[in-house]
């Protein structure tokens, strides 16, 4: 056993200081993340990112609402999966790549870039109870995921991460939980133990719906087996797309959560 | 062709398979694919290393299908997800309990559409297990820590585990079904999230599917990317099994270690195609785009490397880690084979087989790998495996890497109507094979999926059974098993 604690201490420390504002992006800027919709006019008559797209995330912005908005397509990143099929047929450049991946949100309209919806004002956000601003306890339930959120859940934990520094934890019991972080589509034989977890936590309790499965379906949207994610079956309170969200995504939205870090996207639009 | 595609009559796939196994091959799946006038019951044969595969297609008979499990049992399962899925009456079946869904009898079967009179009518109950001290214990589906969700049924006496019944496929999302009118390129994403830590090694099986029924060939450089690309698969998925095989036996140091190593191959993946689980890289003909090697790749890859030989050099000094994995769930030769276990699972327990080797796909003709075996079956020697394995990875991405050839990544990949293909690849898991029916218009008809955690997973109960309950946290994590890959 000697030997693992002078391994342990001759490996030095392996944390990354994110999200703190010299820490830089927690080795993730080669993350090719979930694209943007930029200025550029879309060409004439082109639909072919919306034909491309496998989740249906893409659709046409509503032309009545007569703004006059020079992108004439509307993405929800509650359904992106990030797999750039729209970035590549794009003629115009209008829908580029980008490297966003901290995307949490705490309503699920802001996961939606309508070009021609008017910018509706932030709503004050009730605070969190003095209480749980510093510490979280987590109960994560998978409810049909592919295990690609999972494996990102669990990298928190490593000694890069290592989310317990940001007073974060994960718990075994859902009484002693303040947050059930929900991954997967929810499929029905899920939808019981998920509620069964939810209703076992005490008040006052978050949700969080993680990745594009658990905020609506993405790629495995209903059908036989299916469901359509997390909302519908318990009440959301942070949304986080991406598939999977990288660990430093998670990490971000859990503060924003705890009201430790701000969000960035509002209406699809990324704000700075 | 990649495979053989041969019509037979239902009366002779007995003896087909009783030729077939007394020739030293294997069958590894069954499947019914429904036609618009009828229904088509698929078995895949392997005739061993080297051999073209076998698909043998039937007429399904009105009267219903002879079940072949009690012959082949791995068998077994893909016979009853037939009758749930596509409503195929099985006779003679030696489990008949619905497997992934239960479903009313009239209610129609999701992939075929018929509804059949339910000959599996009963849910599956267990043995009776009783006794003054017999305990049960449901544990899951929500278990501690971040886990997947499946649930699991213990009967014991003190430590001593009589009975162990996994309850799995809770997850099942009805994923093949989605694939069904698909245009095939369009269906990439869709085998990419089957198993999200096993997101190549399904897309590569799946585009050689594709590339199969087309005919088409992919260019060399693109060749050496995809087994690039699937070693740092193995890569990442070995450490990360280290690693929690070292938190089973509640070695927290090496348990961080083995994560930390994990997260610097996670992040060098990204580095070589900007995703951590290495999706959104490949297509049908070759890759989606070219990549190229990050500056300090080789650099790092050797710093990887020498940390993990270190790592596991200090692991097997460590006594109390490797007195809980000797002689833990032990996996006879011939049960592994029986019940179809797969990948270092397998060749742990003596059975040589790795498709790189024996069906050499992408550069491995080029580039074969060192397979690694051991003979004991127990929890060390799947350690042991994994061990070898990864090193060998490591090996294997160093010289793709030094040796890439210039050119196209991708090439014209169109499959014709009314076409068939089958491609496979050997996943950190085990044996991953994809069939892709198209229809007419050259869609996607019917897509199968054979995923090396359903096979593992139909193997495990046999190594718990009559165990402990302290050993069972370690020999579940031996196997190293994902759930989503099993439900689907």
């Amino acid at each position: 056993m000697a030997l693992w604690t002078f391994f342990g201490l001759a490996r030095g420390e392996a944390t990354t200081d994110w999200p703190k504002p010299h820490a830089g992006s927690a080795e993730q800027d080669a993350v090719i993340g979930l694209p943007r919709i930029s200025g550029k006019d879309c060409a004439p008559d082109c639909a072919a990112c919306i034909a491309a797209c496998p989740t249906e995330a893409l659709r046409r912005g509503d032309p009545e609402a007569g703004l006059g908005g020079n992108a004439r397509i509307a993405l929800d990143y509650g359904r992106c999966i990030g797999c750039q099929r729209c970035v590549d047929v794009c003629p115009a450049g209008t829908l580029s790549a980008s490297h966003e991946w901290a995307l949490g949100t705490r309503r699920r309209e802001d996961l939606v870039f309508d070009p021609h919806a008017r910018h509706a004002a932030e709503r004050l956000q009730q605070a969190m109870a003095r209480v749980f601003k510093h510490s979280l306890h987590i109960r994560h339930v998978d409810a049909g995921s592919c295990n690609g959120c999972e494996s990102e859940l669990q990298a928190l934990l490593n000694p890069f991460y290592n989310l317990h520094r940001l007073g974060i934890f994960f718990t075994a019991s859902p009484r002693a939980a303040d947050l059930l972080l929900v991954t997967g589509t929810v499929t029905a034989p899920m939808q019981d133990a998920l509620l069964a977890a939810w209703e076992a936590m005490p008040e006052p309790k978050w949700v969080m719906a993680m990745g594009a499965c658990a905020i609506s379906g993405a790629m495995a949207r209903e059908g036989y087996a299916s469901g359509a994610g997390a909302h519908g079956v318990v009440p959301v309170d942070v949304y986080l797309p991406g598939c999977p969200p990288t660990p430093a995504a998670i990490m971000q939205a859990l503060l924003l959560l705890l009201e430790r870090a701000p969000q960035r996207l509002h209406g699809g639009r990324i704000h700075e | 062709m990649n495979t053989l595609v041969l019509r037979m009559h239902a009366a002779e796939i007995s003896a087909a398979i009783e030729t077939l196994l007394a020739k030293g091959g294997r069958m590894q799946m069954v499947y019914a694919h429904p036609l618009p006038e009828h229904l088509e019951i698929c078995y895949l044969a392997s005739l061993g290393a080297g051999k073209p595969l076998e698909l043998w297609c039937v007429d399904a008979p009105s009267a219903g299908m002879p079940s072949m499990a009690a012959h082949v049992p791995l068998l077994g399962w893909y016979e009853r997800e037939m009758h749930d899925l596509s409503g195929v009456d099985l006779l003679n079946h030696p489990e008949p309990y619905p497997l992934l869904i239960e479903r009313r009898a009239d209610e129609a079967a999701p992939l075929s559409g018929i509804r059949c009179n339910s000959r599996f009518p009963a849910p599956h109950v267990l043995p009776d297990v009783s006794g003054e001290d017999v305990q049960e214990l449901d544990f899951g589906p929500v278990r501690a820590d971040v886990f997947e969700s499946v649930q699991f049924r213990f009967f014991y006496i003190g430590e001593r585990i009589l009975r162990y019944q996994p309850r799995l496929f809770l997850k099942h999302r009805g994923m093949e079904k989605r694939f069904q009118g698909l245009a095939p390129e369009a269906a990439m994403h869709l085998a990419e999230r089957i198993s999200g830590v096993g997101a190549l090694a399904h897309g590569l099986a799946y585009c050689q599917a594709i590339e199969d029924a087309a005919g088409s060939e992919v260019p060399p450089r693109a060749r050496a990317w995809r087994s690039l690309l699937a070693e740092l698969e193995r890569v990442y998925n070995h450490l990360h099994y280290l690693g929690h095989l070292a938190d089973t036996t509640t070695l927290k140091v090496g348990q961080a270690e083995g994560r930390l190593l994990e997260e610097r191959a996670k992040q060098l993946n990204a580095k070589v195609c900007g995703h951590r689980l290495l999706m959104n890289v490949l297509s049908p003909g070759g890759l989606r785009r070219d990549l190229h090697l990050p500056v300090h790749f080789l650099r790092e890859l050797s710093k990887l490397e020498a940390d993990s030989a270190r790592y596991i050099a200090q692991l097997e000094r460590t006594s109390s880690f490797l007195d809980r994995l000797h002689t833990t769930g032990p996996l006879p030769r011939k049960v592994a084979f029986d019940q179809g276990a797969t990948g270092p699972v397998e060749r742990a327990s003596g059975l040589d087989r790795d498709l790189r080797r024996d069906h050499p796909y992408a550069a491995y003709a080029g580039y074969p790998p060192r397979v690694a075996r051991h003979a004991d079956g127990d929890a060390y020697a799947r350690y042991r495996v994994r061990c070898a394995e990864l090193l060998d990875s490591m090996r294997l991405v160093r010289q793709l890497a030094q040796t890439l050839p210039s050119g196209d990544v991708r090439s014209a990949c169109l499959a014709p109507a009314r076409g068939v293909g089958l491609g496979w690849a050997e996943s950190p898991r085990g044996s991953v094979y994809y069939v892709a029916h198209l229809d007419h218009a050259g869609r996607l008809s019917r897509v199968k999926i054979k995923s090396p955690s359903y096979s593992n997973w139909r193997v495990f109960p046999y190594t718990v059974h009559d165990s402990n309950m302290m050993d069972y946290a370690i020999n579940e994590a031996s196997f190293g098993s994902t759930v989503a890959g099993c439900d689907r």
